[in-house]
């Protein structure tokens, strides 16, 4: 070549250079090396390379190529890259030099994709069961009319009739008694209730006996106790310093009482979601939003706060996709879900809700408390200025301001000031942007809240005047001494919406620090739902326009009644869900729950005056073989009570029980040791006294990092994330538990002194009244004379023994550890 | 009903039928009546046991097992800023300087292998230790490193590697819990969620063993009961629940008869397992239960050779807290004179009673400490400290399927960063799984849906520990 050629070719190479043709060159190598993972069926981290729209906007990371810049594009990035783990085709050959060189010209001649080339393959929807809307089956046909009392049992006995099953008989009056009294308020009835309802020969007493339980206020308690499941309730942060959350109880007594008062199911969505911007919130919508607070709060004074904060957003979108769409989302924080029509675009328009929220605690005051608390406000304030003043506080808070907005905006300066600023930010909830906000714009609480932490947590002094502040000690003991003088206005947990939110952004594969493309608020797009504020989609979550809402709550209220669901994964209406085990009826009780206004009591009584809730459990011997589950429903379950009322039966048996309805949490006794297992024994764990000590279990303080020992016993869960069916498991620990707690041995005393006390003499008579009290039913003569052989046997034993203990005590004992006790048959 | 036939119902529950979609090689059989009777693994493993020697906190590798004499040169220096910028640190700034071991370190046994002068009686034991000079986690905060450590996920709510170990084996012991938890020193960042069973039947968490009181809660009878009373008032719930056996054909009555009868032997096997009379003065003296420095620990630790010896399946010995950010010359002394004595004689008991070569011990904590020094107070005397270091730390295996007297892994000259065959905690319980018999990849429960398994998406069996 001459020269002149030779030169002319380097400086016209550029022009020359054909931007490849794409249907002939680039779509092949597409074709062949990336739309395994990246096309319409599997779009790994959002992205596909099958339809040109799609391909040019990218994927969660952002855009792909950039036109007319190769060296810019993540594209040629990730194909070209030397690390094995980032090159792309993953886990492939990479590709050839021609390939990439052909990618590049591509990019760089502007990166043409013909609108013909390769459209868009149309994402059909999905024919998964749970993604259809309700319909309303009509009432099913069977043979056996005389049966059936309301549309349930034509469902049920239809499938039974197709098998050749007949029901189970119906359960005895006394059996369905403590049935209905267990499953509506969680007590068993007294001897005196069982005997009225026994003596009750109208015909409908079994339903007036259910509209009496539905109206009790236990309802709310034994109902509340299941939605706390999901909603994860505890009393304390959870993790390392699981500092104790004194006004949590807030949201429990809103439960109860939304319950009570059959608040509609959609609008108990509502106010928990979104209460705080409804038009007419109020303090008690604003608690209701307590819902999101139970996430935990990770106090570790090295923790990261964006971080700590990331785990709590996905704890509540979580949540959220769990209790009110029965989805597990979970696994599309990292990745487009395996199975579901879920992507991570979804997971994130989700989250965002949560992102665009700040926590706050409100004065929320209960009846009685305002007063007080005005009156004797501005005594108490005059009073702290003036300590506050003689102390200094004045003068040092904002030379301390000063030192830690230094060392928040240069760190590395000092690492006593660097210590103090991260475990600030750890044990002060928006520490940094109350610190920022000049003086005289932070809001009254942030500043005392601020103050109080100042002179509680000083840390770092360097700097400072050091003789001054070494009497904050007494200034310390002052203020707490001051307090006393101060009725404080109890607090809430709430959420509201936070003003400096801007956008939500996907995270890649997962991580908090990886942030890809802005999304924007909305549910997931496989249900329907497009772009709509929190408000509005708590509206929708609890709607006809979610097919997945009454559905799941339906599903969950008859896992409550039967101890299994239609759809035995509660937790899970997805392709990778079981299938429902009588679909219409599923339905049937969907559509039925819209149509009554959403009320959980009137689908409670739909299903408990049901004949199939009211057949017999005893086993089918002819049936272990064919449904040894028992999905047919041809017979109701015997199942063993929750922690809470494996409590609540023995302290009523034993007549302790305190009946007072919500309130603050309470300590039971528990043995020395337990709450000392925590990190650095920081749990105290003082006895309630008085009445308290026997409140149900329910109210029982719960203590992330050390539960009440029997809670666990008995499976309670542990409250870190939603809950939506509880283990039944049958253990050793149980039966230490309940023959030797102090708990439960009180429960058996007290019956004792009842059955001294409150019957005639005579072993028989005795025994009757001990299984009335207990179990709600007579003995059987058998039972009768095992128990007095036994009341005999162990009254020669105390005797020996000079104890000073009844036999009576040894015989509830007995009764208080049968199976029978601790279940609902 | 017999008890046959209880079997076989009981055979098909539910549970069971989750199991068997992912235990694979255990036969249904094997994991009849009560759900923690003994099955069999996917092949033979060694070990029979595990005690896990559990350091909550972190304990500091360049005091302890990785000498690092390079730290001399640059102590008091700020470290390079090319390797601080690589570090996620929780407290430390990234201008922080080198801090040197004043540790002297010394070659040990046959196999050579160097420890520090603290800990004498571990390094005594160096030809039956593999030490990991190279483990790395993600977690650098407590209770996420002990979540991640002990279920393989910084979640909440997954089985615990004792929890995956009684599924997967289910116990010996016909008397006592198949998983026992031992604790002393202050209490741990993640308390009861190091030995939950998360989504597994709460059959499989742990039972603490107390230090003080019942060593196992509501063990003892109420006040005014005596044994007597006890066994007539279980024999008269004997025979009612028996009637109501009859009456509804429920076999959860017959499971909860059986679980009433082994409290019963629990009440009697408790009080034996912690009544040490019968233990000779030299093993007491050996495990430092005459001097109150060693004697909380000590007692733990022969208390986990007599639970191996009753057939006890796993031992999570919790001691804490080695989280030493300030103070360390002074508080990681008090840690090694508290333990080093009796983990020493631990090893050494079991050896002498041919108990190791069945018994997996596995010594360290969530993360390890940084190089460079973390000051909290610049005006105090040796208040210097180190922050959490998850990039780079020391454990140690003995026992049960490894093989002793050797060091796997390198880390750089200061200890920043591993620089041979780097073992990722997932590596670590793949490899403790496969001590007992299992295919990390095997051992699944099913759940939301979805297989979990210990080990996540990870796990690399470290094929050079195995004996």
């Amino acid at each position: 070549m001459s020269q002149p050629v030779w030169i002319a070719a380097i400086l016209l190479a550029p022009l020359l250079a054909q931007t490849p043709d794409f249907s002939a060159e680039v779509q092949p190598i597409l074709r062949k090396r990336c739309i395994g993972c990246h096309a319409a069926k599997l779009q790994s981290n959002g992205l596909r390379f099958d339809d040109g729209k799609a391909a040019l906007e990218g994927g969660y990371s952002g855009p792909a190529i950039v036109k007319g810049d190769s060296a810019a594009s993540r594209l040629i990035q990730r194909v070209t890259a030397t690390d094995k783990e980032i090159r792309m085709p993953k886990g492939a050959p990479p590709l050839s030099e021609a390939e990439i060189v052909t990618l590049k010209s591509w990019i760089d001649g502007g990166a043409p994709w013909p609108v013909t080339a390769g459209r868009s393959a149309a994402v059909s929807k999905p024919a998964h069961w749970a993604f259809q809307a309700v319909k309303r089956p009509a009432a099913a046909v069977v043979k056996n009319n005389a049966w059936v009392r309301n549309p349930i049992d034509g469902f049920v006995l239809a499938r039974l009739e197709k098998e050749g099953i007949a029901p189970a008989a119906e359960a005895s009056k006394a059996t369905l008694f403590r049935r209905i009294s267990l499953d509506l308020t969680g007590l068993p009835p007294t001897p005196r209730q069982v005997a009225e309802f026994l003596a009750d020969q109208r015909p409908d007493a079994y339903e007036r006996a259910v509209d009496q339980l539905l109206a009790s206020p236990h309802y709310g308690e034994r109902w509340a106790r299941s939605w706390l499941d999901l909603a994860h309730y505890a009393d304390s942060d959870g993790y390392e310093k699981d500092q104790v959350r004194p006004h949590a109880w807030r949201y429990r007594h809103w439960v109860i009482q939304a319950l009570n008062r059959d608040m509609p199911y959609d609008r108990f969505a509502v106010e928990q979601l979104a209460g705080d911007l409804l038009p007419d919130a109020g303090v008690d919508q604003r608690v209701a939003t307590g819902f999101l607070r139970n996430t935990l709060t990770n106090r570790e004074a090295g923790v990261d706060r964006e971080e700590a904060r990331f785990e709590q957003l996905v704890t509540r979108t979580n949540t959220v996709s769990t209790v009110f769409l029965g989805l597990t989302m979970g696994c599309a924080q990292c990745h487009d879900h395996k199975y579901d029509p879920l992507s991570q675009r979804d997971y994130y328009r989700m989250l965002s809700y949560f992102d665009a929220l700040e926590e706050v605690d409100i004065d929320a005051p209960l009846p009685g408390e305002v007063g007080p608390h005005i009156a004797a406000l501005g005594g108490y304030e005059k009073k702290r200025d003036a300590l506050l003043a003689e102390y200094h506080v004045p003068e040092l808070m904002p030379q301390w301001e000063a030192k830690m907005i230094e060392a928040i905006d240069h760190p590395g300066r000092s690492p006593e000031w660097d210590f103090t600023v991260t475990s600030t930010k750890a044990m002060l909830d928006r520490a940094v942007k109350i610190l920022k906000t000049p003086r005289g714009e932070r809001d009254p609480r942030d500043q005392e809240r601020l103050t109080d932490h100042f002179i509680h947590r000083t840390g770092a002094t360097v700097g400072l005047d050091k003789e001054k502040m070494g009497r904050f000690k007494q200034l310390r003991s002052k203020l707490n001494e001051l307090d006393k003088s101060l009725p404080r206005l109890s607090q809430a947990m709430t959420v509201r919406a936070d003003e400096d939110f801007e956008k939500t952004q996907i995270r890649v594969r997962g991580d908090w620090r990886q942030k890809g493309i802005a999304v924007e608020q909305g549910p997931p797009a496989v249900l329907g739902g497009g772009k709509m504020g929190r408000l509005e989609f708590a509206r929708w979550v609890a709607s006809k326009e979610s097919p997945l809402a009454a559905r799941v709550q339906v599903n969950r209220a008859w896992a409550e009644l039967f101890g299994r669901g239609l759809v035995r994964t509660t937790e899970d209406f997805g392709v990778k869900g079981e299938e429902p085990t009588h679909p219409l009826l599923l339905d049937w009780l969907a559509s039925e729950f819209m149509a009554k206004g959403w009320s959980m009591k009137q689908l409670h009584r739909t299903i408990v005056t049901s004949a199939t809730y009211r057949q017999s459990s005893k086993a089918r011997k002819e049936l272990t073989e064919r449904d040894p589950e028992n999905t047919l429903l041809a017979r109701q379950a015997r199942l063993r009570l929750s922690a809470e009322q494996v409590r609540d039966v023995a302290l009523a048996a034993g007549g302790l029980l305190d009946t007072r309805i919500g309130g603050k949490s309470i300590r039971p006794p528990q043995p020395p040791g337990v709450a000392e297992l925590s990190y650095a024994n920081s749990v105290k764990w003082a006895a309630s006294e008085g009445p308290d000590r026997y409140r149900r279990g329910l109210y029982i303080h719960f203590q992330r990092t050390s539960p009440y020992p029997m809670l666990m016993n008995f499976d309670a869960p542990d409250s870190n994330v939603a809950c939506t069916r509880r283990a039944r498991s049958n253990t050793p620990l149980q039966a230490l538990n309940l023959l030797n707690d102090e708990v439960f041995f009180e429960a058996a005393k007290g019956l004792a002194w009842r059955l001294n006390e409150e019957t005639p003499e005579g072993v028989g008579e005795r025994i009757e009244h001990a299984y009335l009290a207990a179990l709600a039913r007579k003995p059987s003569e058998k039972e009768r004379a095992r128990l007095a052989a036994y009341h005999d046997a162990q009254s020669r034993i105390f005797e020996q023994e000079g104890s000073g203990l009844s036999a009576w005590t040894g015989v509830a004992r007995v009764l208080m550890n049968l199976d029978e006790f601790i279940v609902r048959e | 009903m017999d008890w046959k036939q209880f079997q076989r119902i009981q055979s098909r529950r539910s549970f069971l039928s989750q199991v068997a979609g992912g235990i694979g090689s255990i036969a249904l059989a094997d994991l009849l009546h009560a759900d923690t009777s003994p099955r069999k693994p996917h092949f033979a493993g060694k070990a029979k046991s595990v005690i896990f020697l559990f350091m909550e906190g972190g304990p500091s590798q360049m005091d302890l097992y990785d000498p690092k004499p390079a730290l001399e040169k640059w102590h008091g220096q700020p470290a390079p800023a090319s390797i601080m910028s690589k570090l996620q640190l929780a407290f430390t700034k990234t201008n922080a300087s080198v801090l040197a071991s004043p540790r002297k370190f010394a070659r040990h046994g046959e196999s050579g292998t160097e420890f520090a002068d603290w800990i004498p009686n571990i390094a005594s034991c160096a030809d039956d230790i593999c030490l990991v000079r190279s483990m790395h986690t993600e977690a650098f905060n407590h209770h996420p490193g002990q979540l991640l450590l002990f279920t393989g996920s910084q979640q909440f709510g997954r089985p615990t590697l004792g929890a995956w170990t009684i599924y997967g084996l289910g116990s010996e012991s016909k008397n006592l819990p198949g998983f026992v938890v031992l604790s002393s020193g202050v209490g741990t960042s993640g308390g009861a969620t190091n030995f939950s069973s998360g989504f597994l039947p709460s059959t499989y968490q742990g039972t603490l063993l107390r230090n003080s009181g019942d060593p196992i809660l509501y063990l003892s009878n109420p006040e005014g009961v005596s044994g007597k009373t006890q066994r007539a008032a279980l024999d008269a719930l004997r025979d009612l629940n028996q009637m109501r056996l009859d009456e509804s054909g429920d076999i959860e009555i017959a499971s909860r008869m059986a679980s009433y009868e082994l409290a019963y032997r629990m009440q009697t096997a408790g009080p034996e397992l912690v009544d040490f009379s019968g233990e000779d003065a030299a093993t007491l003296e050996m495990y430092g239960l005459n001097n109150p420095k060693t004697k909380q620990h000590g007692a733990n630790c022969l208390m986990a050779r007599r639970l191996v010896e009753r057939g006890v399946r796993f031992i999570l010995l919790m001691n804490a807290s080695w989280d030493n950010h300030t103070q360390l010359n002074k508080k990681l002394k008090d840690n090694c004179d508290s333990t080093d004595q009796p983990t020493g004689a631990l090893l050494k008991d079991l050896k002498r009673r041919g108990l190791l070569d069945s018994t997996l011990v596995v010594w360290g904590g969530e993360f390890g400490r940084t190089p460079v020094c973390e000051i909290r107070n610049s005006t105090e005397e040796d208040n210097a400290g180190r922050d959490h270091h998850p990039n780079a730390y020391s454990m140690w295996l003995a026992g049960g399927g490894i093989k002793g007297g050797q060091v796997i892994g390198k880390t750089d000259e200061l200890g920043f960063f591993i620089e041979e065959a780097p073992v990722h905690i997932h590596d670590l319980q793949a490899t403790i799984l496969q001590c007992l018999g299992f295919d990390h990849t095997r051992l699944t429960y099913r759940h939301l849906g979805r297989d979990f398994r210990l080990t996540d998406v990870g796990g690399l069996v470290v094929k050079k520990m195995l004996g």
